[in-house]
């Protein structure tokens, strides 16, 4: 028996007295880790500026994250790894030739405005990286749409290009119009729209981390076998873009799944935690929600791509979704 | 009887480390009477016993010391012989201060010797209660027995087993279920009294079934312990009527009583207050299944107990019987004391055991396992904002969103926990085993559950003085 002076010592502590050892930090490195390949493959397209890009956003949210716990006078955070991702997910989300200042902006945004200001993390009604893209698509319009071809070093006479969105967004108009024919699409896609193959594998100009669909793919597998995300979200957010463009004309549906943010959109952003339902019918109604609104910014919204902003609208839904969709307890009538 | 899958899996559950290895293999050994026992008066769920003797007393083994105080209470006897050295208010197994009576059984000789009558030391020791033959006893014999045997749920929560035995008139029993699931980490208890008294649990289900009137008997194990499966299998060979042995899936809580109903026939249990003979059930222990054949048969009422004495810290693990009232230092010395020195000890298992600061305390009837974890299975937490993970959601065996509640419950707003069903909270820990933030959920349930629990008390006891005010006023109106 252990002396009485050394008795205090035992720990007490309500049950369970077991953890699974999941912890926020490990959740946080896996979406970082999943988002590896498709951050090398942004860098394989779009080289050195693409780098900068996601240095200079990572090292922003972390300082930020860091001087505003310290201002607030709360515990530091940054070893969460939370700050880490926002950073990666927003450098992820922007063209590669942004001027860095910028990036710069739109982090302390992420983190100070969009994270901090409402008691950090698990307390942010909009997903940081995307409310950050949002606010940096209003306020610098002309470089968040300047997009650097792939291997653009290799064509140093024409570096920037229209994303395929922006075309296919044509096609819904020649549509409209009545005018379109299976010639004349044809020949629209030999103008300015890449094949599925380089959709794909990302060989399209766009965001750092949203051209490659395959390496999202591959990112999305893996927190799937982890268990980091449900399949709820994805799923049915790119079911709902595939089968709306099924019905709705303009670009093959294929094109509108594996171009421009849908599939990081879908995988990375709208599975968001915080900013997303917690109960599984609830998920089923946001991914659904996500790809409807994106689907009709899309066709008949002002700007060529309306994934940001459809998951920033279905954020603000999140509430209500949880509150209709609370589930019911084992025994209750 | 056959043996069959359980098709009904529930909805949610964990899979902790089970640790069962540890004492598994461990055959139940038999524990001296130690020096000093400490009998606590609140062995059971509901209204502790009356305590019927005073300081100085000499008490014989199986004499009643506790007096059943109410109905939902049961009574408490000595489990040795020995001189009453105090009663005073002790830490109990759950934290909680209860009288206890502290009991010297080194002073048996001495109260031989002083006593008036004049000892007879070599008589036999007979039973302490009269043996009774179950085939031609009646019902009512059956349930007295069981009754001042002082029986209780020995699995956990220490429900008085007479009263279960007795449905509320209108209820009849149609499934007799023996819970064998021990599904709590670490604990083996119930697995060794399943290998090493089979007979006596198939006793206890034939006695159990003439007091409630035949039903049909499902036997609950889940399908880790094949080895239980076959001893029940062999007991259970030649019984007559509705019986089958039910193999469930391997996942924590299995053994919680709703779930366990649900798993065996497909019933649902509704949100308390309901409980299981609601739906037709009564769910049993094992191990109070070998006391109550005990008690009716050899006549020995509830005294001693299998206690699983485990963890990394123990020096060898074993599944002791021990009288009730030993003291968890003895426990830990008969299993050869501290390996490495614990940094937590909880009664019970890891999912729902308590933890406590001291090794001075006394078993109970309920005590089933006692644990001393060194510092490496020990988690020390600093629990983070929720991030809406919704692991806690998937984790409830309730279907409840205990997210929400512990949010609440962060600002005191029990309104919206009682809205989100807290009451229906059965305290599994699930949710917070795999809390990632190492929120704890379930201690905000706790929270939750005490503060409803204390306004209704409250409501209560307001309604009967209006009510009594009333009355008064009334009457004084008649006189006048």
């Amino acid at each position: 028996m252990k002396p009485k002076d050394t008795q205090e010592h035992f720990v007490l502590s309500s049950s369970p007295h077991a953890h699974a050892d999941s912890s926020v930090s490990r959740l946080m490195l896996d979406v970082i880790i999943a988002l590896l390949p498709t951050t090398f493959m942004g860098i394989f397209f779009f080289g050195m500026p693409a780098v900068w890009t996601i240095l200079v956003c990572v090292a922003t949210c972390v300082t930020t994250e860091a001087l505003c716990r310290l201002a607030m006078g709360r515990n530091n955070t940054i070893g969460d790894f939370s700050a880490v991702l926002t950073g990666l997910l927003l450098a992820l989300n922007l063209p590669a030739g942004i001027p860095l200042w910028m990036a710069i902006v739109g982090s302390v945004f992420a983190i100070g405005i969009s994270k901090q200001v409402f008691g950090g993390l698990g307390m942010n009604p909009f997903n940081p990286a995307l409310s950050a893209r949002a606010f940096m698509l209003i306020s610098f319009t002309g470089p968040m749409t300047t997009w650097l071809k792939p291997f653009w070093w290799r064509t140093p006479d024409a570096i920037t290009t229209a994303t395929p969105l922006a075309t296919m967004k044509t096609w819904f108009a020649a549509e409209a119009t009545a005018s379109a024919t299976p010639h004349g699409l044809c020949n629209s896609a030999c103008c300015g729209v890449p094949s599925l193959w380089n959709m794909a594998i990302g060989n399209i100009p766009g965001c750092i981390g949203e051209v490659s669909a395959i390496a999202l793919a591959l990112g999305g597998a893996y927190l799937l076998w982890r268990k980091v995300i449900t399949w709820h979200i994805p799923v049915t957010f790119l079911a709902t873009v595939f089968v709306y463009s099924l019905f709705a004309g303009g670009a093959p549906a294929m094109m509108q799944v594996l171009t421009g943010g849908v599939m990081i959109g879908a995988i990375f952003m709208a599975t968001d935690y915080v900013t997303s339902p917690i109960t599984a019918k609830g998920k089923l109604i946001f991914g659904f929600g996500c790809g409807l609104l994106c689907m009709l910014i899309r066709q008949f919204g002002g700007y060529p791509e309306g994934c940001s902003f459809a998951i920033l609208i279905m954020n603000a839904v999140c509430p209500l979704i949880n509150r209709w969709t609370q589930p019911k307890p084992f025994g209750a009538k | 009887m056959k043996t069959v899958k359980s098709q009904f899996k529930f909805k949610g559950g964990v899979h902790p480390d089970y640790n069962k290895e540890l004492a598994r293999n461990q055959p139940i050994e038999k524990l001296a009477t130690p020096a000093e026992l400490v009998i606590s008066m609140s062995q059971h769920l509901g209204a502790p016993a009356k305590c019927l003797v005073k300081v100085g007393d000499f008490v014989k083994r199986g004499q009643l010391i506790g007096e059943k105080n109410g109905f939902i209470s049961v009574c408490v006897r000595a489990s040795a012989d020995g001189k009453v050295k105090a009663i005073e208010k002790r830490l109990g197994p759950a934290g909680g201060m209860a009288d206890a009576v502290i009991l010297d059984t080194t002073a048996k000789e001495e109260a031989l010797a002083e006593g008036t009558e004049t000892p007879t030391p070599s008589a036999p020791k007979g039973p302490i209660l009269p043996p009774l033959d179950w085939k031609t006893a009646t019902k009512e014999e059956l349930l007295k027995r069981v009754e001042e045997a002082g029986i209780c749920g020995m699995g956990g929560a220490g429900f008085p087993t007479n009263v279960k035995l007795s449905p509320p008139p209108g209820k009849r029993c149609e499934y007799l279920i023996l819970n064998g699931a021990e599904c709590e980490p670490y604990l083996t208890a119930d697995y060794r009294v399943m290998l090493e008294r089979a007979p006596r649990i198939r006793l206890g289900v034939e006695i159990m079934r003439k007091i409630l009137g035949m039903p049909a008997v499902r036997i609950a194990i889940e399908a880790n312990k094949p080895e239980a499966i076959k001893a029940m299998e062999e007991a259970f060979a030649d019984i007559e009527g509705n019986v089958e042995i039910v193999v469930l899936p391997v996942l924590y809580p299995q053994g919680s009583e709703k779930h366990q109903i649900y798993a065996t026939v497909k019933r649902i249990v509704p949100e308390p207050p309901a409980l299981p003979i609601d739906v037709g059930c009564v769910v049993e222990n094992v191990g109070t299944v070998a006391a109550i054949s005990d008690a009716v048969e050899l006549g020995e009422p509830l005294l001693e107990r299998v206690t699983t004495v485990s963890g990394d810290a123990v020096a060898t693990p074993k599944n002791i019987l021990a009288p009730c009232g030993t003291k968890y230092s003895d426990l830990v010395a008969f299993c050869g004391g501290e390996k490495i020195p614990p940094a937590k000890i909880i009664s019970g298992g890891t999912m729902m055991g308590f933890a406590v600061s001291t090794l001075d305390i006394g078993t109970t009837k309920t005590t089933s396992g006692l644990l001393l974890l060194s510092p490496s299975r020990v988690f020390q937490y600093s629990s983070q904002a929720c991030i809406n993970c919704g692991r806690c959601l998937r984790a409830c065996p309730m279907n409840l969103n205990p997210a929400e509640i512990s949010k609440a419950m962060e600002a005191d707003d029990v309104k919206t926990a009682e809205d989100a069903h807290v009451m229906t909270c059965i305290e599994c820990g699930a949710c917070s085993f795999g809390c990632p933030a190492y929120r704890t959920i379930t201690q905000f349930c706790r929270r939750a559950k005490a503060s409803i629990r204390a306004r209704m008390a409250a409501e209560r006891a307001a309604a009967q003085a209006a009510a009594e005010k009333e009355k008064q006023k009334a009457e004084g109106a008649k006189a006048n």
